[in-house]
């Protein structure tokens, strides 16, 4: 009698816990089923290939425009900003810390670089606002109060821990015969990162620099406080532009009706930068599972 | 000769490679204190205790956090009364019960993908099923559903690695003294893993703290002149405050974002902080 009381227990505990974890499942069916119904709606008044070729997007205004272009430009330069500045700063620290550095420097120096990370995305945009742009004013006569560049570069600076951190784990997870076979052979300590070193810990590396510029795409409070508001169909990085994510929050913040299609072009829009993250995720399992190197 | 001059120009290599990195640190520290001393420089002088107790106000000087204080305390609180049960029982689930099976490899692979989702996307997803499908409108209870499933596979991949540690003699004694799978998680696993899945909470709810653009999508308000009294009152947050006199024009208003900044970085380095120092506890009290 008791003991089958206590295998029901069981069981009912083994139930509630897998419906637990069926939350983290239901929340990625949720998003997919939230952008896709909401974008099929606006897809079923705008044609999908004004979405991608119109080269202006005015949703909110009088005379509608429905091309993400400008957002995506937008979105990518910022990003392409940010990596510019992150991947060749958070390698370079990265090999430094793990190769050249003695582990004494290293350990007081890497959780001080985790700071930056840790700092929330409204400090940063404050930051490049009040900050970094007057900074790039008085370097850059005549760059604009927003532009791509200040969030760009501080967006790189945020990124860069994810990087370094990553990096210098992956490095460190070489096995020291590597290192040893390598100064054994009269190779110095930049030859050796260089040669051995680097492409041994490739898959960490890329994994790392995919996640960093994941992060900058998804990034949201640094470029609507400083990037500005005006989509527009550009490369300049000394220009004002709006992002995906800018958009997005312009458009909570409003009044806009909702059920209405302007409504619905943040749900088109968020699909558009899911689709973005979720290739380059999908990206990093690919490189983790096909290029890792076991040492054992 | 020759062979001199190679070995000499990678020497230089090496050296100018040192040089050049130990500039990219320092440069990395320097915009980290540049950072901090901008905003204590232009924030310090706006800390007084009016700026903890005054309601948000048209004139900055008048100007305070408190229902914006409330409002976030409130809204982490919820959130982790929500994320927590549900990220530590499924990763139990995951690294005690099903560690073989093909349902807990499909959340494994899930839990890496939603790790990877931009926050502002978890904000449209909060819009749409909790604002507006489950009708509880710009609530506090709407926010902390969102970031409940924001902060969840942090909670979960932090939960997992503490359980991880736990050796396996540890599992075999309970079973071998007739213990059933349940009382030997619960009484044996849970307590050798609960300082590490306390510090996995507390850097998510640090996480969670800073967010702010999935929390301007489920409707946060910017100005709130009111205290909320229960989990469906509207609500507003320090970091949503901050955004909002950072895009003032007066000047009177950027001084206000400072401070507030400096009460979040506060909050922010407090959490961190205690997260690291129960880390090492733990690590110092419990060698398996």
């Amino acid at each position: 009698m008791r003991k089958n009381f206590t295998r029901k227990k069981e069981k009912a505990i083994e139930l509630l816990m897998s419906a637990s974890s069926l939350v983290s499942v239901l929340t990625t069916i949720g998003i997919i089923f939230v952008l896709t119904a909401d974008s099929y709606k606006f897809f079923s008044e705008v044609s999908i290939v004004d979405f991608f070729t119109d080269k202006e997007w005015t949703p909110l205004f009088e005379n509608k425009h429905f091309g993400i272009l400008p957002l995506l430009s937008g979105t990518l330069l910022t990003t392409i900003i940010a990596t510019l500045v992150a991947v060749p700063m958070g390698i370079t620290i990265a090999v430094y810390l793990s190769e050249y550095a003695s582990r004494r420097f290293t350990s007081i120096v890497k959780p001080i670089l985790e700071v930056l990370a840790a700092i929330p995305t409204v400090v940063y945009g404050f930051f490049a606002l009040q900050y970094v742009t007057p900074l790039l004013q008085k370097l850059i006569p005549g760059l604009s109060g927003f532009n791509a560049l200040s969030p760009g570069i501080v967006m790189g600076i945020m990124i860069m821990p994810y990087i370094t951190s990553l990096s210098e784990d992956a490095l460190r997870a070489i096995p020291t015969s590597l290192r040893e076979a390598s100064y054994g052979m009269g190779a110095n300590r930049f030859q050796t990162a260089f040669k051995v070193m680097i492409p041994a810990a490739s898959s960490g590396i890329i994994v790392s620099v995919i996640l960093a510029i994941s992060r900058a795409l998804g990034e949201t409070m640094i470029v609507a406080i400083a990037a500005g508001q005006e989509p527009k169909l550009t490369l300049n990085p000394l220009e004002s532009v709006e992002t995906i994510t800018t958009y997005i929050i312009q458009v909570s913040m409003g009044d806009v009706p909702q059920d209405s299609l302007e409504y619905r072009t943040i749900f088109a829009a968020g699909l558009v930068l899911f689709l973005f993250t979720f290739i380059l995720n999908n990206i990093s399992f690919w490189v983790i599972k096909r290029f890792r190197q076991q040492y054992d | 000769m020759i062979k001199r001059i190679k070995t000499n120009k990678a020497r230089i290599k090496d050296q100018l490679f040192k040089y050049f990195a130990m500039l990219c640190t320092g440069l990395c520290l320097l915009v980290l204190a540049l950072l901090l001393i901008d905003i204590i420089s232009k924030g310090i002088g706006r800390i007084n205790w009016s700026f903890f107790s005054n309601l948000p106000s048209r004139h900055f000087d008048e100007s305070g956090i408190y229902t914006a204080l409330i409002g976030m305390v409130s809204l982490l609180f919820l959130t982790v009364l929500i994320a927590m049960p549900i990220g530590i029982m499924a990763a139990i689930y995951l690294q005690e019960y099903g560690t073989k099976n093909r349902f807990a490899r499909i959340v494994e692979i899930n839990i890496a993908n939603l790790a990877g989702v931009p926050s502002v996307i978890y904000g449209i997803l909060g819009l749409q099923i909790f604002v507006r499908i489950a009708g509880f409108g710009n609530s506090i209870l709407a926010g902390a559903l969102t970031l409940a499933l924001l902060i969840m596979p942090i909670v979960i991949v932090a939960t997992r690695e503490a359980i991880k540690a736990v050796p396996n003699s540890l599992r075999e004694a309970s079973f071998g003294m007739g213990a059933t799978k349940w009382q030997t998680t619960r009484n044996v696993v849970i307590p050798a893993a609960w300082g590490g899945i306390l510090t996995g909470v507390i850097l998510s709810v640090s996480r969670a703290i800073g967010e702010t653009a999935p929390l301007i999508v489920v409707g946060a308000l910017v100005y709130v002149p009111f205290i909320p009294e229960g989990p469906l009152d509207q609500y507003t947050t320090l970091p949503i405050q901050i955004f909002n006199w950072t895009s003032r024009p007066q000047q009177g208003f950027i001084t206000n974002a400072a401070a507030g900044i400096i009460v979040l970085l506060a909050f922010t380095f407090l959490l961190n902080g205690i997260a690291i120092w129960l880390r090492n506890r733990w690590n110092n009290k419990v060698k398996f």
